[in-house]
């Protein structure tokens, strides 16, 4: 399988803390890959830091073997690593349509916009309904699948989901990594990451554990199901 | 007799306003892309007005064809000041920022005074320096500033019409909404803040092309546009672009309020108003009015960023 990101040895630091601590990952084209962790454990941090929105202080991160430390942000979207950010991050003024466009900002292909906006509003009929309601009127649920919206409008080459589920119900919860899960069928390279461990490694084919901002544990997503660490630690068996 | 002086000050409140809106339009784009307020947006209004008089000056042309020069001098300028200035004042506190402005506006007014003197200079001819036209049966306005006026208007609908409709607009509008969030899409905030800069610094020199026309140009004349500019943009609130248009119009009629007075005293009849000089403090009642605004309402009739 062709190799699409690495990570080697990633530090993060916030001040003299560091919230990130040597952490090697690794996503292949077709792969749905999970990183995994209570709050605090930066997981976040790993993902803005690969989308160069916080710095890096010790390590490399390549993108299809390239290195791409140090690029501005703008660039790394080009490159077709697209991050759909924990908080949402939406344009509240504007309205539906409006974010989804925005999401195609870089693309020039009408056609292509045309087939997107499509794609998305199968994926998450409400959108349509409300497509030219505020971003800021929508519902949690709403949002969240505006941000996966506006993320797909891109055509991206990895999806970076951060904490697609935090704040939703679990029947919504369940309804978006459902999404998800299509998403991988389709062939859309994701980087998932969750709180919700037994649902993200249903999906996942490899997973990650991050403590404290070291990485504990990896493997195939089976694998993890069964580990002794996960289960006692995560799934409370 | 009194109705007549009353519309005869708002016809003329409403055109100066509609230039002031573009006056204020840069200043309310700058904020609120990159909540910056530019001190030095005066100055480039008097380098509109110097590009104004010298292109007329010294090509013959009507100062009315020197507004694309300005527009492009003004665009220019801005830019220069975003790249080689502005974006590494970003890089410091706030107050650097408010300095860094400050001091932008104390360089190119004394740049003015070395290069133009301090006299105040004005253009003589032109297509419509000097003519009157009648509206509304018995207002008599000059043809500069109706014209001003009507320039004005495109100026500030073109401006508008690409914010709201074009992507490059929408880019930027989602700059001010959250910078962050703009850059996961790809859009350069770098290169936003530019965009708001020469924009800002067209629209500007632009009003400044067209007020050349019927007012005085000095080196100092910034200063008077800076407050009023500045009102304008409290009143419509910061970062409001539809705002900056209907505070510009209120705000032109406060500029008016002599007349209205005048206005007053003619249809109450009591002597002791046309003691009172008003026409020597007419900006007063503006400084109150942004005073007042700041106290009761300080997001402005429209709120910060739209």
């Amino acid at each position: 399988m062709e190799e699409l990101l690495r990570t080697s040895e990633v530090e993060i630091r916030y001040g003299s803390l560091p919230v990130v601590q040597g952490v090697s990952i690794r996503v292949n084209s077709g792969q749905c890959v999970s990183v995994l962790g209570s709050n605090g454990s930066g997981k976040s941090s790993l993902l803005r830091g690969i989308m160069g929105a916080q710095r890096v202080s010790k390590g490399e991160i390549f993108w299809k073997k390239r290195e791409i430390q140090g690029l501005r942000t703008e660039a790394i979207v080009k490159l077709g690593l697209v991050y759909v950010p924990e908080q949402k991050m939406l344009f509240g003024p504007l309205s539906v349509l409006e974010n989804l466009m925005l999401g195609a900002y870089l693309i020039k292909d009408q056609e292509l916009i045309r087939a997107n906006l499509k794609h998305v509003f199968e994926l998450f009929p409400r959108l349509e309904e409300r497509i030219y309601q505020r971003a800021s009127t929508l519902s949690g649920g709403e949002q969240q699948m505006l941000a996966i919206g506006r993320g797909l409008m891109s055509n991206p080459k990895l999806l970076m989901l951060d904490e697609p589920s935090l704040g939703l119900s679990p029947l919504l919860v369940k309804e978006l990594l459902g999404t998800v899960a299509r998403l991988k069928q389709e062939g859309i390279p994701i980087l998932l990451v969750e709180q919700n461990v037994k649902e993200a490694l249903h999906i996942a084919d490899y997973g990650y554990v991050l403590q404290a901002g070291r990485l504990v544990l990896e493997g195939p997503s089976s694998e993890l199901l069964a580990s002794d660490l996960i289960r006692s630690a995560y799934l409370g068996l | 007799m009194a109705s007549e002086v009353l519309l005869q000050a708002i016809v003329a409140g409403l055109l100066f306003g509609m230039v002031l809106s573009v006056v204020a339009l840069g200043l309310t784009i700058i904020f609120g892309v990159m909540d910056i307020v530019n001190f030095a947006h005066g100055e480039f209004l008097m380098i509109g007005m110097y590009t104004g008089l010298l292109v007329s000056q010294y090509t013959g042309a009507d100062p009315l064809f020197a507004l694309p020069v300005a527009a492009v001098i003004g665009g220019l300028l801005g830019y220069l000041c975003y790249w080689l200035f502005v974006r590494l004042l970003l890089r410091g506190p706030m107050l650097a920022q408010l300095l860094g402005t400050f001091g932008l506006m104390l360089f190119l007014r004394n740049l003015a005074l070395l290069l133009f003197g301090s006299e105040d200079r004005s253009i003589q001819k032109g297509i419509l320096v000097g003519k009157s036209v009648v509206i509304f049966g018995s207002c008599v306005v000059p043809s500069t500033k109706l014209g001003a006026a009507v320039l004005a208007v495109l100026a500030f609908l073109g401006t508008y019409l690409f914010i709201e409709k074009t992507k490059i607009g929408k880019a930027l509008q989602a700059t001010a909404i959250n910078p962050h969030a703009a850059r996961f899409m790809g859009i350069s905030t770098d290169r936003m803040n530019a965009l708001a800069w020469v924009i800002g610094g067209a629209g500007v020199t632009v009003a400044g092309g067209l007020l050349v026309n019927f007012w005085a140009v000095n080196p100092y004349v910034g200063l008077l546009f800076t407050m009023l500019a500045f009102t304008i943009v409290a009143l419509g609130g910061f970062g409001s672009v539809p705002g900056a248009f209907f505070a510009g119009l209120i705000v032109g009629i406060i500029t008016e309020f002599p007349g209205i007075w005048d206005a007053i005293s003619l249809w109450t009849g009591w002597n002791w108003m046309y003691k009172v000089p008003m026409i020597s403090f007419k900006y007063t009642w503006v400084y109150l009015a942004y005073f007042l605004i700041m106290l009761i309402t300080p997001k402005g009739l429209f709120g910060w960023k739209r």
